[in-house]
């Protein structure tokens, strides 16, 4: 049974035994490398629920102010942010009847539209790693492990952290990734190379804020950037108004973020947003030994206060 | 005016004659996608694109524009007094753009230039620029141009319209203004009846291959308070994330947002693209948001263009199916669904 099979049939059981009241997933698109996310309420429709390779939402984003009670899929990053949003007090626990899905990697659809040189994808189909690309007069077979969006690349947590069913086998953890060999590289730089390099980055921001609004970790009732009384920053592409709001933006998520490249996926001008929280990640991970979203217990180290800190300043 | 024929060879030459009268901006591939920028010298036009990432609305409507500058300088004595800040309108050539493209200006011009108001920088705007359109050969499957009063080689909106016939293009000239950018050009070689018949052969060929369809029929009877209250909105809603991708990539979504950024004491009265799908968007001083919910606010973004635009304006429906935001929504929201839904919802029996 796939992954989308095993999901509809979970989903059917639990809202019909009412163990849940809805179930967030995906449905298939209505284009061949698009997914929908999608509310179920009623468990004759649970059979449209799909998942494969192009589920880059993190559904954890449909998730704050919700009362009901949620069944969710969530892939290994989304229940990384699922904890993130049960420590931060945006759902409980008992609300959620997590399906995890075991995840091999996301495909970016960027680098395949990059692939075809401007022809079309018709039809995409995926079996055993392989993805067969149909468009008029061509068909291409393709490694998916070549095609993977570049956090996914990267990732060691691929299996969720929690969930109350899987939708699938397990799948061994990666060892062999360097995830931080591209921050490194920044880090390598001159101060004022790594300001040119963002500010290139960002150079076709329009301030469409897909970024912001695809990752779960921005739920502010009022983000600072739409804040007009006092007004944080500029609304205008005005550079410096850009990359204040980049740069901010990526501060509120150190220690928070989970690298699911949500962010980068829905930017319709295919930034590279995550060089700005990746940094970020890296810190913290050197900092404080922490990465976001691996426990329901413990709070992001950026909001932590202990008596017995060790450095004399904040004691 | 009449049909005029450019040798593929001969197009630098013309876009180099072209530079001295007018900016040129030619499609260019930077970063995975076509935008279009500046002509550099000596560069070959690629004429491969489908369409630009972004809609050249800006071109009339930038993003950020500078209105109006001010002092608050008290000793000065014009403290307070709003004036008009310098703009210049140079002239403009936007080659390559696409007849959807051409077409969404026109359709937003009647709410910029209409009886009630006059917005004197869109107006000028628009004239200083020279629309020299280049039909599609090859539509995406996300186009639906044809069933919105538009199609691939339409020519509302053109000074110009080029058709690609591989080793020449042909130039269909449209307005007095296509005339003399052409003469600018140096472009004077009459098309011959071969040729011109090839050309409407070409758009007969484009037109029927455009795969998507959408219905617009029953659009401008339906009750408008019916499809306020239908009850497909929340599931077309739920998966929005309510970010700007599809407002800030579309040709025909015009709303703006007025912001007045001080330093120290000069300031600037600043007119930017915004969206109705901030929160932002509606919020009142009072701190009321008659559109706080998102499902709202959705329902506006479609029910503008799908239905109070067209009872207002007569004019058909504020959309030319050029797909930008259907291919670029993260969350697969595609206004053809929408476009089904809304027409071929059930009336409210009460009437």
């Amino acid at each position: 049974m796939g992954h989308s099979d095993k999901i509809s049939e979970i989903a059917k059981k639990i809202l019909e035994e009412k163990t849940v009241d809805v179930v967030i997933g995906f449905r298939k698109g209505t284009l061949p490398m698009m997914r929908e996310p999608v509310l179920i309420k009623d468990a004759e429709r649970t059979d449209q629920l799909y998942w494969d390779s192009f589920c880059f939402i993190n559904l954890a984003s449909y998730l704050p102010k919700r009362e009901e009670k949620i069944g969710i899929i969530a892939k290994g990053c989304d229940s990384r942010n699922i904890a993130v949003h049960i420590v931060e007090n945006q759902i409980k626990r008992e609300q959620l009847y997590i399906i995890g899905v075991p995840c091999e990697g996301m495909v970016d659809r960027g680098k395949i539209i990059s692939l075809l040189d401007g022809k079309e994808v018709r039809e995409i189909t995926e079996s055993d790693g392989d993805l067969t690309v149909r468009g008029d007069g061509f068909e291409h077979t393709l490694k998916k492990g070549d095609y993977l969006q570049d956090n996914c690349i990267r990732c060691m947590h691929r299996n969720p952290v929690i969930y109350d069913a899987l939708a699938g086998d397990l799948v061994e953890e990666r060892k062999d990734p360097d995830p931080y060999d591209d921050v490194k590289a920044l880090e390598a730089m001159g101060s004022e190379e790594r300001w040119e390099f963002f500010s290139n980055l960002i150079k076709g921001c329009t301030r469409c804020y897909a970024c912001r609004n695809a990752c779960p970790l921005c739920y502010c009732p009022a983000c600072f950037v739409d804040e007009s009384d006092p007004q944080w920053v500029g609304k205008s592409i005005d550079p410096t108004d850009t990359m204040t709001f980049h740069i901010l933006r990526a501060y509120h998520c150190a220690g928070r973020c989970t690298d699911c490249g949500a962010c980068e996926q829905a930017c319709p001008v295919d930034i590279k947003v995550r060089f700005f929280t990746r940094k970020l990640n890296k810190d913290v991970l050197d900092l404080y030994d922490c990465e976001a979203g691996l426990s329901t217990e413990e709070r992001p180290p950026l909001d932590t206060y202990r008596p017995d800190d060790y450095d004399e300043f904040i004691r | 005016m009449g049909d005029k024929i450019i040798k593929k060879g001969q197009l630098p030459n013309v876009l180099k004659a072209l530079k001295k009268t007018f900016e040129v901006f030619v499609p260019v591939r930077e970063d995975g996608f076509y935008r279009l920028k500046p002509l550099k010298d000596g560069e070959k036009v690629d004429l491969r694109f489908t369409n630009t990432r972004l809609s050249p609305k800006s071109f009339v409507l930038p993003q950020s524009e500078r209105m109006f500058e001010f002092t608050l300088d008290e000793k000065s004595k014009d403290a307070h007094i709003v004036k008009e800040a310098p703009k210049g309108y140079p002239p403009k050539v936007v080659f390559g753009i696409r007849p959807c493209d051409a077409k969404a200006l026109r359709l937003v011009h009647v709410n910029f230039d209409n009886p009630e108001f006059r917005d004197p920088w869109w107006i000028k705007r628009l004239e200083s620029v020279t629309l020299l359109g280049l039909g599609c050969n090859e539509p995406c499957s996300t186009c639906f141009c044809t069933s919105v009063n538009c199609g691939p080689f339409n020519k509302e909106g053109l000074d110009v319209l080029l058709y690609d016939l591989g080793e020449c293009l042909l130039a269909r000239t449209l307005t007095e203004k296509g005339e003399k950018l052409l003469q600018v050009g140096g472009v004077d070689k009459d098309a011959d009846s071969g040729l011109k018949k090839k050309a409407d052969e070409l758009k007969t060929r484009a037109e029927k291959k455009i795969g998507s369809h959408v219905p617009t029929d029953k659009l401008g009877k339906k009750n408008v308070n019916d499809l306020f209250d239908a009850p497909f909105w929340d599931d077309v809603a739920f998966a929005c994330i309510n970010c700007g991708a599809c407002t800030f990539l579309c040709p025909t979504c015009w709303c703006f947002d007025i912001q007045d950024e001080v330093t120290k004491r000069q300031g600037d009265r600043i007119r930017n693209w915004d969206s109705c799908m901030f929160p932002l968007f509606t919020l009142h001083a009072s701190g009321h948001n008659p559109r706080a919910q998102k499902v709202q606010r959705v329902r506006q973004r479609f029910m503008h263009k799908l239905k109070y635009y067209v009872d207002k304006y007569k004019n058909g429906v504020a959309c030319v199916g050029c797909g930008r935001c259907v291919n670029h929504c993260p969350v697969n929201i595609d206004i053809r669904e929408v476009f089904r839904l809304m027409n071929d919802s059930e009336d409210s029996k009460q009437q």
